[in-house]
C-alpha cells in the first residue's frame, strides 16, 4: 500500500513541481511587485494609482461584456447543430471550428485589415454594386469584432461538449410530454448546458478584456485597453518600464476576473468541472 | 427549419474562414498592396524561400508548439491520474491552481513568467532567457489544459484499477501505459492536440518570453513595425493552411478507405 | 480520426524536436545574438555571414527602441549586437550598456560619411556604428489636399481641420510629440517640463482629427488614398510613391518648422562574451556590397558613401531622402531625455490614447 501511495505522489510530483515554480511563484512575484516601489520597500501608491485607469477599465470590460455576448449568441446555435449530427460528422465539424486557430491570430487579424478598411473588401464590395461603403476599421465595431471572430471557438467548444452529454431521448421525452420548441429550449436545454456557457463565457470575456492586440491593429491606436497599458509598463513603449504599476494593473485585472468567476459560479449549480473539452 | 439551420452554419464558418481565404488570395499579389490585387504572381513564395529570419522564426513556432505539447501531456497526463484519486481539500487546492493559468488572462500569464525569468535569471549565471524560457512558458499555459481534458475521461474509469494491476504484479509503470492510458486516450489526444493549437496560436505569452536565442513567428511578425506589412506572411500562412488540409485530407480518406474495408469483411 | 492526426502530428513533432536539439548540441561555434527592428536587413547577408566566417548568428527583432531596451536592460537575456536609434544609443552610453568599440576590427568603418559621425549622441564615435539614417517628412496626397494648404511645407498640415479624419499620426510617443514640439516651435530634445505639457495639449486637439495612429499600416492607407496626410519616414515616401494606386498621388517634404534626424546605428553591448566577433559582424554589416543591399531593402538612406556610388542616382540624387546639408541644418537628432522629462512624456502620451 505504501508503495502504490508513493506511486502517485511520484507521478503527480512534476507537475506539482512545475505549477509551484511557474505558475504559484510568478503571481507571488507579481503580488510583491505590486505592492512595492522601485527600491523594494512596501507602498500602496501603485494600486492607488490604478484610479488614472478606471475609464480604460471600463472601456475594457464593455468591449469584452458585448463580444462575450454576441459569440454566446453566435456559438449556441452551431455548438447545438453540432451536437445533433452524427459522431464523424461531429469530429470533422471540431476539427473546422478549431482550424483557423492553426494560423497564428495575429496573421488572421492582419487579414481583417484588408477586409475591413476604408477601400478593403467589404467597401469595395459596396460600392460595386452601388452603395455607399462605410467606416469600419479604428471603430469600437472592429475591434469587437476582432474579439468576437478571435474568441468565438472558445465559447463554441465548451456549449458543443455538455451538449453532446444531453441525450437526444430527453429532448424527445420533453417533446412527447407535449412541450413546445420554446419550452424544450428555455426549460431542458439551457439550464443543461449552463456549465458549458459558463465556461465559454469565461474563456471568451478573459482574453477580450486583456487582449492589446486587437485593439493596436482594429482600433486605429484610439482605444487603449487595459491590456495596452500593462504591455506598455512591461516592455515600456511610451518610454517607462516600470514592472510595479503594471504587476499592480495585473494583479486588479485578476482580481477583477476571479470575482466574477465566483460569481457566475454561483449560478453553476453543477459542482463538476465540467464544460471543458 | 433543416435549411435555416445549415445556412446559419455556413454563415459562421464562412465568418471563421473568410480572413483565411483573404489572405490565401493576397499570398498571390503581384505587389506589396493588401487591398487591391495587382495581378497573379509567385513572387512572394520566391522571397519566402529566401528569407532565413521568416523560415527560422517558422521552424521555432513549431519546435516550440510540438515539444511543448508533447512535455504537457506527459506531465498533465501522469497528473491527472494522481489528481483524480486524491480527495477533498486537496483536490479543491490542486484543481484550483489548475485552472490558475486557464483563467489568467494571458497577459498576465505572461507578464507573470516573465517577471520570474527575470528575476531569476538575473541572479543566476549562464542563464538567459531564449529557447528554453519560450518552452517553458508555453508548457506551463498548456499543462492545465491537458489535465482538464484528461480528467474527466477518468471518471468514468475504475478508481482502483490502476492499484488492481500492481496488486496482480504489474509494475507501476506497465499498469500505467497498459491499463490506464488505453481507458483515457481519447482525452490525452484532446489534449495534446489543445496544446498544439494554443501554442501556435500563441503571441502574448511569447511576445514578453522569448529572448535572444529564439523567437516566434507571430514575435517576428509583430515586430515588422517598421516597414510594410510583407506578403511573405501571407505566403506561409497559406502554405501552412494547405499543410493542414492535406494532412486533414490524408487522414479521412484512409479513414474512409478503412471503412469500405470494414464493410466488405 | 483523432489518432490518425495524433500519430502524424506526433511524428511531425519529434523530428522538430530532434532537429532543434541537434541545432542546440555539439557545435563550438561562437554564436552571435543579434537584435534589430523588424524587416531591417537584406535576410541574405546573414548566411552569407556565417559561412564566411564561421560565426552563427541568433538573429532577433523588435518592434520599437523601448522594447528593445526593456528586453536588453532587463538583463535577463544577452545580447550581442544592437541596432537602436540615436537617442536610445544615448540613453544606453549613459546607462553604461554599451561597449567602446575597437575600430581596429572594423576597418570598414572608413567608408561611413563624416556627416553621420561625431553626432551628439556618441560625440566622440566610441560606441556606434551609423547603419541607416534619414528624417521625418510630411506626406500627403496631391489629389485629395489643397495646394494652397501645402504652399508653405508647413507641420500645420497635420493640424487642418480641413482634413479631419484624414490624418494619420504616429503611433510612438517620441515621432509624435517631436511634431507637436516642432510646431510650437520648441527643441524636440527640450528640458522644460511645460513645453511638453503644452506639445501634449496640442496632440490632445488633434486627436479628433486623426484618423488612426500608425505604424506599418501607413503603407497601405496612403497608398491606397484611404488617408490624405500623414507624419513618416522620408525613405518610406519613395516606397509609398512605387506602389501608389493611379487615383493617388503622393508627395512629401521636409516641413519648415523644422524635422527630426534619425540615425539608427550598430552597437555593442557591455556585456557580450564575443566582442571581436561582434565587430566582424558590424565590420561585415559595413562591406560595400552588403551595404548596397541594406540599403536597396530596407530604402532608408545609407551612411556609407562607396555603397551610395552604386545605388540608383534618381534615389541618392533625391533631395528629401538624402537631404543635403542646408536641410540639414534645419534638422535636429533626438537626444537622451532626462528621467524625470521621459516620465512625463510617457504619462502624458498615455493619458492622450487612453481618452
Amino acid at each position: 500500500m505504501n508503495r502504490k501511495s508513493f506511486t502517485k505522489r511520484l507521478i503527480t510530483a512534476p507537475y506539482t513541481v512545475w505549477m509551484a515554480i511557474f505558475v504559484l511563484v510568478p503571481i507571488a512575484l507579481v503580488v510583491y511587485y505590486a505592492l512595492t516601489d522601485a527600491d523594494g520597500h512596501f507602498t500602496a501608491g501603485n494600486v492607488t494609482a490604478i484610479v488614472d485607469y478606471a475609464k480604460t477599465f471600463g472601456i475594457s470590460v464593455e468591449l469584452a461584456l458585448i463580444s462575450t455576448a454576441i459569440c454566446l449568441l453566435m456559438a449556441y446555435p452551431l455548438a447545438y447543430a453540432i451536437a445533433r449530427m452524427n459522431t464523424r460528422r461531429q469530429s470533422t465539424m471540431i476539427m473546422l471550428v478549431m482550424l483557423p486557430m492553426w494560423m497564428n491570430f495575429l496573421i488572421r487579424t492582419y487579414a481583417w485589415i484588408a477586409i475591413l478598411a476604408d477601400k478593403g473588401l467589404i467597401n469595395a464590395f459596396l460600392q460595386s454594386i452601388g452603395l455607399d461603403g462605410f467606416k469600419m476599421i479604428g471603430t469600437r465595431g472592429a475591434v469587437v469584432l476582432g474579439m468576437v471572430y478571435n474568441f468565438l471557438p472558445y465559447m463554441i467548444l465548451p456549449i458543443y461538449t455538455v451538449l453532446t452529454k444531453i441525450e437526444q431521448s430527453t429532448i424527445e421525452a420533453a417533446q412527447d410530454l407535449g412541450a413546445s420548441r420554446a419550452q424544450v429550449f428555455r426549460r431542458v436545454l439551457l439550464p443543461m448546458s449552463v456549465p458549458g456557457i459558463i465556461s465559454g463565457i469565461t474563456m471568451v470575456f478573459v482574453p477580450a478584456v486583456s487582449t492589446f492586440v486587437i485593439s493596436k491593429l482594429l482600433g486605429a491606436g484610439k482605444t487603449y485597453l487595459i491590456g495596452d497599458i500593462i504591455e506598455n509598463y512591461f516592455l515600456g513603449n511610451t518610454g517607462t518600464v516600470n514592472y510595479n504599476i503594471g504587476a499592480s494593473l495585473s494583479l486588479v485585472l485578476m482580481l477583477m476576473i476571479l470575482i466574477s468567476m465566483a460569481i457566475m459560479n454561483h449560478f453553476d449549480k453543477d459542482e463538476s468541472a465540467g464544460g471543458m473539452i | 427549419m433543416k435549411v435555416l439551420s445549415k445556412a446559419y452554419n455556413f454563415l459562421i464558418f464562412a465568418f471563421l474562414y473568410a480572413p483565411i481565404a483573404v489572405m490565401i488570395f493576397f499570398s498571390f499579389n503581384s505587389t506589396k498592396s493588401f487591398r487591391r490585387f495587382g495581378g497573379f504572381s509567385l513572387r512572394w513564395y520566391t522571397e519566402l524561400f529566401h528569407d532565413q529570419v521568416i523560415l527560422k522564426s517558422l521552424y521555432i513556432s513549431l519546435a516550440v508548439a510540438a515539444l511543448s505539447a508533447i512535455i504537457a501531456t506527459l506531465i498533465g497526463t501522469l497528473a491527472s491520474v494522481g489528481i483524480h484519486s486524491m480527495r477533498g481539500a486537496k483536490k479543491r487546492a490542486y484543481l484550483a491552481v489548475n485552472n490558475i493559468p486557464v483563467t489568467n488572462p494571458d497577459i498576465v500569464t505572461a507578464i507573470s513568467m516573465m517577471v520570474l525569468f527575470v528575476f531569476f535569471v538575473t541572479r543566476m549565471n549562464g542563464m538567459e532567457m531564449g529557447f528554453g524560457t519560450l518552452l517553458i512558458s508555453h508548457i506551463t499555459f498548456n499543462i492545465p489544459y491537458v489535465v482538464l481534458s484528461v480528467l474527466p475521461k477518468l471518471r468514468g474509469l475504475n478508481d482502483n484499477i490502476f492499484e488492481a494491476a500492481q496488486d496482480l504484479g504489474c509494475p507501476p509503470a506497465k499498469s500505467f501505459l497498459k491499463v490506464v492510458v488505453p481507458q483515457i486516450s481519447q482525452g490525452i489526444v484532446t489534449g495534446f492536440i489543445m496544446a498544439f493549437t494554443l501554442s501556435l496560436d500563441d503571441f502574448v505569452i511569447s511576445y514578453f518570453n522569448s529572448g535572444s536565442t529564439a523567437q516566434t513567428l507571430p514575435v517576428t511578425i509583430y515586430s515588422m513595425t517598421k516597414r510594410p506589412y510583407s506578403p511573405k506572411i501571407n505566403a506561409l500562412s497559406t502554405l501552412l493552411f494547405v499543410a493542414v488540409m492535406v494532412l486533414l485530407l490524408i487522414v479521412n480518406l484512409r479513414r474512409s478507405g478503412e471503412g469500405k474495408k470494414e464493410a466488405k469483411h | 480520426m483523432k489518432k490518425k492526426v495524433l500519430s502524424l502530428i506526433l511524428a511531425l513533432c519529434i523530428a522538430c524536436g530532434v532537429l532543434s536539439l541537434a541545432g542546440c548540441g555539439g557545435s563550438d561555434r561562437v554564436t552571435l545574438n543579434v537584435y534589430n527592428w523588424g524587416e531591417y536587413i537584406d535576410t541574405s547577408v546573414i548566411p552569407e555571414f556565417e559561412k564566411e566566417t564561421g560565426i552563427k548568428v541568433n538573429y532577433t527583432t523588435y518592434a520599437s527602441n523601448e522594447e528593445m531596451y526593456a528586453k536588453v536592460s532587463s538583463g535577463a537575456a544577452s545580447y550581442d549586437v544592437v541596432i537602436p536609434s540615436d537617442y536610445m544609443i544615448g540613453k544606453m552610453i549613459e546607462e553604461d550598456m554599451l561597449a567602446e568599440l575597437d575600430f581596429a576590427n572594423i576597418p570598414n568603418y572608413e567608408y561611413i560619411g563624416e556627416d553621420y559621425k561625431g553626432l551628439e549622441y556618441d560625440p566622440e564615435n566610441k560606441f556606434s556604428v551609423p547603419y541607416t539614417w534619414g528624417t521625418t517628412v510630411i506626406i500627403y496626397n496631391k489629389n485629395a489636399v489643397d495646394p494652397a494648404d501645402v504652399a508653405d511645407k508647413s507641420v500645420d498640415l497635420l493640424w487642418n481641420e480641413k482634413y479631419k479624419d484624414q490624418i494619420l499620426m504616429f503611433d510612438n510617443p517620441r515621432d509624435a510629440f517631436a511634431l507637436a514640439l516642432s510646431k510650437l516651435g520648441y527643441s524636440f530634445n527640450s528640458t522644460n517640463a511645460a513645453e511638453w505639457e503644452e506639445a501634449a495639449e496640442l496632440l490632445k486637439q488633434q486627436k479628433p482629427l486623426v484618423q488612426e495612429y500608425v505604424m506599418d499600416q501607413v503603407f497601405d492607407k496612403m497608398e491606397m488614398g484611404e488617408a490624405a496626410v500623414a507624419a513618416y519616414y522620408a525613405g518610406d515616401a519613395l516606397i509609398m510613391q512605387d506602389e501608389q494606386e493611379e487615383d493617388v498621388d503622393i508627395d512629401y517634404y521636409i516641413p519648415k518648422e523644422g524635422a527630426n534626424m534619425f540615425v539608427d546605428a550598430m552597437c555593442v553591448l557591455k556585456t557580450t562574451q564575443h566582442k571581436a566577433e561582434a565587430e566582424a559582424f558590424i565590420n561585415f554589416m559595413c562591406r560595400t556590397d552588403v551595404a548596397v543591399k541594406t540599403a536597396e531593402v530596407i530604402g532608408y538612406a545609407t551612411p556609407h558613401m562607396q555603397a551610395r556610388e552604386q545605388l540608383d542616382p534618381a534615389i541618392i540624387g533625391n533631395p528629401v531622402v538624402y537631404a543635403d546639408s542646408q536641410t540639414l541644418a534645419n534638422t535636429e537628432v533626438f537626444l537622451n531625455l532626462a528621467p524625470e522629462i521621459g516620465e512625463l512624456q510617457s504619462k502624458l502620451w498615455t493619458d492622450i490614447k487612453k481618452d
